[in-house]
């Protein structure tokens, strides 16, 4: 009964006990305290979690000593560190560097609640990663986005109000369509339990109900996940909310979703269903494709940054599903990887739009004009990680980008096919990156002055922990596209645990 | 100390001398001392290579191993040591001139300058030095990041619009045709390090050697083959010490030698040689530089007729590279010296007439030989040496060319080099019989020559230019190792 | 017969369809969050009648009865916890609907999206 044998649970514990807490707490300060606290000790449980995989392969914790597949089970394999070292990660992060981003957006007597919420959307989140079954996934599913609703709609600005209820319906209706699909699996199997459902699904002689339980929880996940064409309620919820939420959210939780997806499909399906891969990619890769296209066609139009970069996430989320959709060891490291170095990419560049927004009114094109002057260490943090999200060699987006586009050219024909979409998209990123730092350092003063408001500091140009928090981020994109062998790692022996289902 | 630790003292001197510039913002003397002392003591740091890899050694410096095969790593070979060489002595020289241009000019935002070029020379000591194709193209894409500041340096409209065009289109066929090609190359032979025989020997054949070959070669946007040369006369808004250091010597010269280096070591001369569906380099090679010297013929303006000459000038390196035959490649790696020399010579000059008499168009230039006698016979000096005549350095070049060209009865590579040299001379010699006999346009202002910092490196480098003529044994013993490589 | 006996399925999608239509179709947000609860319910109903087993009861334990058939307790219990997260999204769904109101004036969808789009 060690300390370390319970880390498994700890990780949702943690935050979800800290979330009463600071919801009682007076004054921003304290709840502050108390949430950066919180989470940063959960990214401490995530990393010891991570060495422990990294030693002995699967952590599996019996909840309350009920051994699965009867009792909850907790696993934690490299996957699920990875996700919950991406979680914790942007948690800790946003929350240390951007407290004075967000009492520009609420009163101090809402900050207990928002941290709260916060709180509630961390344990979910790291729930969803180690959860061993399918239906305690599906409630720290629900447990995150309520959080998360009420995240978005806490932004200052009106317009997050129908933002949140279009994401509210269109995630509930995607955490139902998964609900039905696991209704469906347990009518035929008995069990809940991914590893027992493996087993059981195996002797089920029936087809017909074990694909229509893979495609409702396709598509319900694929609403979570913003998979193009079920992408609509992105661009907005991320427009709308506070800035450091669009920088949690836009670093996690879909990509909590595609772990779900891809665990459920590998899991369970890939090894029961026969012809199921090409059906799944069949089904997956015309959608990331569509999505990466689609996402990157419209960020190359848009004025306002926060949308741009929301747009952009769609693209980003096609490529991980891409790399997926390959279904070998090859594709799987590239989605993967991509997970971490996209979260930190685009971490990062919502964190620098958040130190944006304390100087000038508005963030759009008009708005940033000719602002390197003033703001030039969080313009060359924007540079560094934008460079990040392109793919530019010495970053972490290379990487990830060079393993997407050697899994893809792997495949044959369609995977040329692929990859050149990918490069296109590639280069349309450069076009809509290189847009934003032109008219920082070389736009002219604003057309329109959006209502300057009051100096973030007299002397520094942003406060300063949000200074530190960004360049941060940067250094590790360079860190990470330098020294990749960590990420790299975890994702390759997630890939090869994930592929080992395979018939 | 060891030849690992010079390499990467070579890389990071450029790159602390930049951080101390930008620190020492304030003073410009002790600013431009910086640059001067940095820029010395990188040469010194890269010509003490030069001895090993004379002898047949190579220096390998690993930085760090990323996962698979895939690392940053530095290895020095006999091309890449010329490169080296060739910028690491020119940066100096270059620095001498920015000095007189910038003050006497009086640029804005001179340290910005100085902390560009010394990271973008710091690249380009990276690509010379690159052991595998991804450091290359690492230290490669870093080259075209940090000559973008460079090229915007005005910062007005029309500026910013043209670096927009430089920018665009080598991040485009870098990221579009470059990284896919390296991505190719790395499946096919599991390997990205540079080897003498040449990485994809029996993994591949056919048209697919054409078609990678290709992907390569207009991948690599900064060799400026047509078509996709437009980003060089486009970069000409930048000050002329830019023009004149990168842009006749280290960033085309950093894609002539990335192009060079996959032919010999990724492909392998005597696979390409082997494959008949190689063959269209040659012609696009030969294509653009009769294009180019007639687009010369038709500039008005100084700097763009230069910058077409280059784009001519740099696809003879290539057209030498691609007729596969030892003498041609050593025509081309010396190619890439003389028309260094000869180049930077020629921004030297048009950079200290603009500085000295705000003049730009060749038109302007009628009977400027009296008043700048210096900078006009450095300018002939470097136009002679461009359209090949003895005793200038790009003599020597064209003999080796011509003589592998001969070797292997390649009359393609021989017109062409006999059609481009008369072009060459068309272009040329009215603009130096204008400054020498013509008559001064009545009515401009008095000036002498730019301010001695300018007219010392552009005098320097026309000596160059004249002394490689006679003095070539070294770099001749150092790329005849690549023919013994190349076999 | 075999198909009319499997009527609860057929409730089951009749339900989700009802929902379903209503969130897409209807503007009004309330009707929206309406539709959200019927397509919920339906889910539930799916779950619930999975477990009813043919002369089942319900299970709790009795001490005297031998060979007495239960009804599968574990369905029941996740659609308890599903009810509950049903309520919560419900719940957080009309606070939402009511703070719209207090900016909008409405709570008619489109008529959001007019107001938005003057911005």
């Amino acid at each position: 009964m060690s300390f370390s044998s319970q880390l498994p649970a700890l990780q949702i514990v943690v935050p979800l006990l800290t979330a009463p807490i600071v919801m009682l707490l007076r004054g921003s300060s304290l709840a502050w305290c108390a949430a950066t606290a919180a989470s940063v000790m959960a990214l401490c449980i995530a990393i010891a979690l991570t060495l422990s995989v990294q030693e002995l392969g699967v952590l599996s914790y019996a909840m309350g000593g009920w051994q699965a597949p009867f009792g909850i089970e907790l696993r934690v394999d490299a996957l699920s560190a990875l996700l919950l070292l991406v979680t914790t990660g942007a948690s800790s992060v946003a929350l240390l560097s951007g407290r004075s981003s967000l009492a520009r957006d609420m009163t101090e007597g809402q900050q207990p609640l928002f941290y709260a919420a916060w709180m509630i959307a961390l344990a979910g989140l790291s729930g969803i990663a180690v959860a061993g079954d399918a239906f305690n996934v599906f409630v720290f599913m629900e447990i995150s986005s309520l959080a998360g609703y009420i995240l978005v709609a806490a932004g200052p600005d009106r317009r997050a109000l129908p933002a949140t209820i279009k994401y509210l319906i269109m995630g509930t209706i995607g955490a139902t369509f998964y609900l039905v699909g696991v209704g469906q699996v347990y009518m035929m199997t008995g069990t809940l339990n991914f590893a027992d459902m493996e087993v059981r699904l195996a002797e089920v002689t029936a087809q017909k109900p074990i694909l229509v339980a893979a495609g409702f929880i396709t598509v319900g996940l694929a609403l979570k996940a913003a998979v193009f064409p079920l992408h609509m309620w992105l661009p907005n919820a991320y427009r709308y909310a506070p800035h450091i939420v669009t920088a949690f959210m836009a670093a996690c939780t879909t990509k909590v979703a595609l772990y779900v997806l891809l665990r459920f499909d590998f899991v369970v399906f890939q090894g029961n269903l026969s012809g199921h891969m090409d059906q799944y990619a069949g089904f997956l890769a015309p959608l990331a494709i569509l999505g990466i296209l689609v996402g990157s066609a419209v960020a190359v139009t848009e004025h306002h940054l926060k949308r741009l970069l929301a747009y952009s996430s769609v693209a980003q989320i096609g490529y991980i599903l891409l790399g997926a959709s390959f279904g070998d060891i090859a594709g799987l490291t590239a989605a993967f990887t991509h997970m971490f170095n996209h979260a930190l990419a685009k971490g990062g560049l919502f964190l620098v739009l958040a130190a944006f927004a304390l100087q000038v009114g508005g963030l759009r094109m008009l708005d940033i004009a000719g602002l390197a002057k003033r703001m030039p260490l969080a313009a060359a943090a924007f540079l560094v990680t934008g460079a990040s999200l392109v793919g530019i060699p010495g970053t972490a987006g290379f990487i990830s980008k060079w393993l997407l586009l050697s899994a893809a050219i792997q495949q044959g024909a369609l995977g040329v096919l692929a990859a050149v979409v990918v490069v296109l998209s590639s280069l349309a990123a450069v076009y809509y990156i290189w847009k934003v730092v032109e008219q920082l350092y070389f736009g002219g003063p604003a057309e329109s002055p959006a209502t300057p408001t009051p100096a973030a500091s007299a002397g520094l140009e942003a406060p300063p922990m949000l200074l530190l928090g960004i360049w941060g981020v940067a250094l590790a994109n360079i860190y990470f596209g330098l020294f990749p062998g960590f990420p790299v790692g975890l994702s390759e022996s997630a890939a090869t645990e994930l592929v080992s289902h395979l018939p | 100390m060891s030849a690992a630790t010079t390499i990467l003292l070579s890389l990071l001197l450029p790159l602390s001398g930049a951080v101390l510039i930008s620190l020492s913002g304030r003073w410009p003397n002790l600013r431009e001392t910086i640059t001067l002392v940095t820029a010395v003591a990188v040469a010194l740091l890269v010509l003490s290579l030069v001895p090993e890899v004379q002898a047949g050694g190579r220096p390998e410096l690993l930085v760090a191993q990323l996962f698979g095969d895939l690392q940053i790593a530095f290895t020095v070979e006999p091309l890449g040591m010329l490169f080296a060489a060739l910028a690491a002595t020119l940066w100096i020289v270059n620095s001498i001139y920015s000095i007189g241009y910038m003050r006497g000019n009086n640029e804005k935002k001179q340290t910005r300058f100085y902390v560009c070029f010394a990271i973008a020379i710091a690249a380009a000591l990276g690509v010379a030095f690159a052991g595998n194709l991804l450091t290359l193209f690492l230290c490669y894409e870093i080259l075209t990041l940090s000559t973008y500041p460079l090229v915007s340096h005005k910062g007005d409209r029309a500026t910013v619009a043209s670096a927009r065009v430089y920018l665009g289109i080598l991040l485009v066929t870098s990221i579009g045709l470059l990284l896919p090609a390296i991505i190719w190359t790395y499946l096919l032979a599991g390997t990205l390090s540079f080897s003498p025989d040449g990485i994809l020997a029996g993994h591949i054949s056919g048209p697919a050697v054409g078609l990678l070959l290709a992907m390569y070669v207009f991948g690599v946007g900064k060799a400026a083959v047509m078509p996709v040369h437009r980003w060089l006369p486009a970069a000409m808004v930048a000050p002329t010490p830019v023009s004149a250091l990168l842009h006749a010597v280290a960033v085309v010269k950093a894609g002539v030698f990335t192009i060079t280096k996959v032919i010999i070591y990724v492909f392998g001369v005597d696979n390409l040689f082997a494959e008949p569906s190689s063959g269209w380099l040659l012609y696009a090679a030969a294509f653009t530089v009769i294009a180019a010297s007639v687009v010369a013929l038709r500039q008005q303006n100084l700097k763009r007729m230069l910058a077409y000459s280059t784009i001519g000038q740099l696809s003879y390196v290539i057209m030498a590279a691609a007729v596969l035959t030892p003498l041609s490649e050593i025509g081309a790696a010396v190619h890439i010296v003389a028309h260094a020399f000869g180049k930077i010579t020629l921004f030297f000059a048009a950079g200290a007439i603009y500085t000295a008499a705000k003049k730009t168009e060749l038109s302007q230039l009628s009977g400027i030989g009296a008043r700048m006698p210096w900078t006009m016979t450095a300018f002939t000096i470097g136009a002679l040496s461009m359209i090949g005549v003895p005793p200038m350095g790009g003599f020597v070049s064209k003999w080796f060319i011509l003589a592998g060209a001969f070797q292997s009865d390649n009359y393609v590579a021989i017109f062409t080099v006999i059609l481009s040299t008369a072009l060459t001379a068309a272009y040329f010699l009215p603009v130096i019989f204008a400054v020498w006999f013509g008559r001064e346009v009545p009515g401009g202002k008095e000036h002498g020559e730019a301010p001695w910092p300018m007219v010392l490196a552009l005098t320097l480098t026309a000596l160059a230019t004249l002394g490689f003529f006679f003095f070539n044994q070294p770099v001749l013993e150092l790329e005849s190792q690549l023919v013994t490589v190349t076999g | 017969m075999e198909i009319l006996g499997l009527y609860n399925y057929w409730v089951f999608i009749v339900l989700l369809m009802i929902g379903l239509y209503t969130v897409m179709a209807k503007p009004n947000l309330m009707k929206k969050l309406l539709g959200l609860s019927i397509f919920q319910a339906a889910v539930f109903l799916l779950y619930i009648t999975l477990d009813k087993i043919e002369g089942g009861t319900a299970p709790i334990i009795q001490a005297d009865a031998i060979g007495q058939i239960y009804a599968n307790p574990l369905p029941q219990v996740l659609i308890l916890t599903a009810i509950v997260v049903g309520i919560s999204t419900l719940a957080l769904g009309l606070a939402v609907v009511v703070r719209i109101h207090e900016a909008y004036g409405t709570i008619e969808d489109d008529q959001i999206q007019q107001a938005d789009l003057r911005e």
